[in-house]
């Protein structure tokens, strides 16, 4: 009985264990290799990302609607490509909509935010934003601010 | 002057030798681990003993952390208009650094201790001295499959610890102080990565288990056999556990994140 | 039983602990069939000597023979393989405390055979029966008196059958009932399972009755030996001051020190 109690104890033990890791994976890694969301892709190319990361959130009207999937430097127009994973359920983004990098608060994290355009025809898996709004880079802000106020 | 050079000669020989008995032990214990392959038996009523027992303290102590990294992250982030990060914090604070490194110290002052005291009192009471006259080896019968329970039990402990804790910070961020919970969750999600961040923690925890298992046995391996020596054996072993955790703590934090 | 043939060997043994010669040139031999004691005050390394035949030390020294094998120079496997050949009855009995009267004895018997479990049964009830305590299976070494406890090692020791079973002082602290006790089991379990025992004791009388043969140590050296009659009438100082228990003789009352007036006087120190 006693042994049987033992076992049982160990079991609970390690199942809890293994679904604590489980839950540290998908939960709060967000892993997304294991639980890819359906949906579909797009890309925009930016001249500047600024701070934007892998996994950073896409949203519209401040609603999640996907995730940055990947960023890769194109070789010839030296811009960055910025692919995007919308999730499924928002297939209805107008193709001329805005890309635009923003920050969330002050020192928060950069993600993406799409601005909806007006046409009827709507974003499919592959397409490409034909407007998109760069990162606002501070030092560059200053820059310019800085020659407004010598002229 | 030539006493006490005496003393400090004698002293680092003492260290020394105790220092290469702890490394022999090491090796007849990573070879008398093999024990559990062929019977499972002693590892479950080990990883019993040193992990489902210590699971209470466990969960207890990551629900308080998780809250108080809620709380503070909160009114620190507050200031910057950043407290949508708040998981951010709790998370990354709790699977890189807290998760190991709190599992470990609590792990050494519940399991290490009572593991470090029973060795010592089999060997005050003569009970593995007959046991190498039964033709049993108490390394690997005693020893090793103790041994084995902590690299098992430490890092599983860990991950439960991270788990509730981050559980912990979700109720205070989320249920108090009226975070978003989808923000909470994303904002976490892009800033913790399986790798490196995860893996890296559960890479420590092991670590620690080993050192944990590895010094509370030698602590009890070689006590003084009376009841003086096993106490002061216990004691010191929770306390060196503790010191060498965090040591080896900072060194594996230099290695990974550099 | 023939009595003359050498079961274990020691030759010219010599051990030290620190600066100090706890046996220094020490010839014994061990004869099959028999109960072979051992005495000598305290302190005069009779455990040493039962650790030095089981290969839980090695000598300085000499050598050290049990069934025509070289003890000290086993390697692990080897030293392991005899064990499985001695019992040994610690002071302390030594039971695992974790452990029921019955899982004890048959701890020995699981780690080295898988028996099934009826079987195991059977053999352990049969130990247990032979030191009168098979009723006492299911109790924790908690629960039993220092004398059962005892006679449960005892059962234990003699779990795998051995050849040679090792008794380190069993009569030390026990009432006398026990100690009767003791003495009977020791010598009907070494002739009925044709045994050879040695016993280290320093309780004269208990020993005398149950030795075959009697070696005497003090100071590292061999005082005496002979049959427990041919010692009784031996006239020998040191061997009269053991064995009447006279406080003081060769072997000195006092630990060396200063006289004791001069420290006294002195009034330094602790």
């Amino acid at each position: 009985m006693s042994e049987r109690l033992v076992e049982i104890g160990v079991g609970a033990f390690v199942a809890l264990g293994l679904a604590a890791l489980l839950v540290l994976a998908l939960q709060v890694s967000g892993l997304t290799e294991l639980r890819q969301p359906p949906g579909y892709e797009v890309t925009a190319t930016f001249d500047n990302v600024g701070g934007l990361r892998e996994k950073a959130p896409v949203s519209m009207a401040g609603v999640h609607v996907g995730r940055v999937e990947s960023i890769a430097l194109d070789p010839e127009t030296h811009q960055a490509r910025v692919t995007l994973r919308i999730e499924r359920g928002y297939d209805s983004i107008p193709a001329d909509s805005t890309a635009a990098i923003y920050t969330s608060g002050l020192l928060g994290e950069q993600y993406v935010g799409i601005e909806p355009g007006w046409e009827q025809a709507t974003l499919a898996a592959g397409d490409r934003f034909t407007e998109t709004q760069s990162a606002v880079v501070l030092e560059r802000l200053i820059g310019q601010f800085m020659t407004q106020m010598q002229d | 002057m030539t006493g006490r050079l005496q003393a400090l000669g004698r002293a680092t020989l003492d260290g020394l030798q105790a220092l290469g008995g702890a490394v022999l032990l090491l090796g007849r214990l990573l070879r008398g681990a093999t024990v559990v392959l062929v019977r499972p038996r002693l590892l479950v009523e080990q990883v019993y003993a040193v992990g489902t027992l210590s699971l209470v303290i466990i969960a207890v102590s990551a629900l308080f952390v998780g809250m108080v990294l809620g709380l503070q992250g909160y009114y620190t982030l507050v200031d910057f208009g950043a407290d949508d990060s708040v998981g951010t914090l709790v998370a990354l604070s709790l699977v890189r650094e807290l998760g190991p490194v709190v599992t470990a110290l609590l792990f050494a002052g519940r399991a290490g201790s009572s593991l470090t005291a029973e060795i010592g009192l089999m060997k005050a009471t003569e009970q593995l001295s007959s046991m190498e006259m039964m033709a049993v080896d108490p390394e690997r019968r005693i020893l090793a499959p103790r041994f084995a329970a902590a690299l098992v039990a430490v890092p599983l402990l860990a991950a439960v610890f991270s788990a509730v804790g981050v559980i912990g910070g979700y109720l205070v961020a989320v249920g108090m102080l009226g975070i978003d919970g989808g923000a909470f969750w994303s904002n976490m999600q892009s800033a913790v990565d399986v790798t490196p961040d995860i893996l890296n923690g559960v890479i420590k925890s092991v670590a620690f288990g080993f050192v944990a298992g590895w010094i509370a046995l030698y602590m009890g391996y070689t006590a003084e056999p009376t009841a003086q020596g096993v106490s002061r054996a216990t004691t010191q072993g929770v306390v060196r556990t503790s010191l060498a955790v965090l040591g080896l703590d900072f060194l594996l934090t230099a290695l990974m994140f550099d | 039983m023939t009595g003359d043939e050498v079961l274990a060997r020691v030759r010219d043994l010599r051990f030290q602990r620190g600066r100090r010669w706890i046996f220094d040139g020490v010839d014994l031999d061990i004869r099959r069939g028999q109960v072979t004691a051992i005495m000598g005050p305290s302190g005069s390394g009779k455990t040493t000597l039962l650790r030095l035949l089981g290969g839980q030390l090695r000598p300085h020294g000499g050598s050290v023979q049990v069934a025509g094998q070289e003890v000290p120079r086993l390697s692990r496997p080897e030293l392991y393989r005899l064990r499985r050949r001695m019992g040994m009855l610690f002071q302390s009995g030594a039971l695992f405390t974790h452990l029921s009267v019955f899982e004890n004895v048959a701890f020995p018997i699981r780690e080295h055979a898988e028996l099934p479990e009826p079987l195991l049964r059977a053999l352990v009830l049969l130990k247990l029966e032979a030191v009168g305590l098979r009723g006492a299976r299911s109790l924790m070494p908690a629960e039993l008196s220092g004398g059962m406890a005892r006679r449960v090692a005892l059962a234990r020791a003699i779990a795998l059958d051995p050849v040679l079973v090792m008794y380190d002082e069993p009569f030390t602290g026990q009432d006398p009932i026990t100690m009767g006790v003791l003495i009977e089991l020791i010598r009907r379990l070494n002739d009925i399972l044709g045994l050879s025992s040695v016993v280290v004791s320093h309780d004269v009388e208990e020993t005398l009755a149950i030795a075959d043969y009697v070696y005497v140590i003090a100071d590292g050296r061999l005082l005496a030996e002979g049959s427990p009659a041919q010692l009784r009438a031996s006239d020998s100082a040191a061997v009269r001051q053991f064995l009447d228990a006279r406080a003081d003789g060769p072997v000195p009352f006092h630990y060396p020190a200063p006289g004791l007036a001069e420290e006294l006087l002195d009034g330094e120190g602790p």
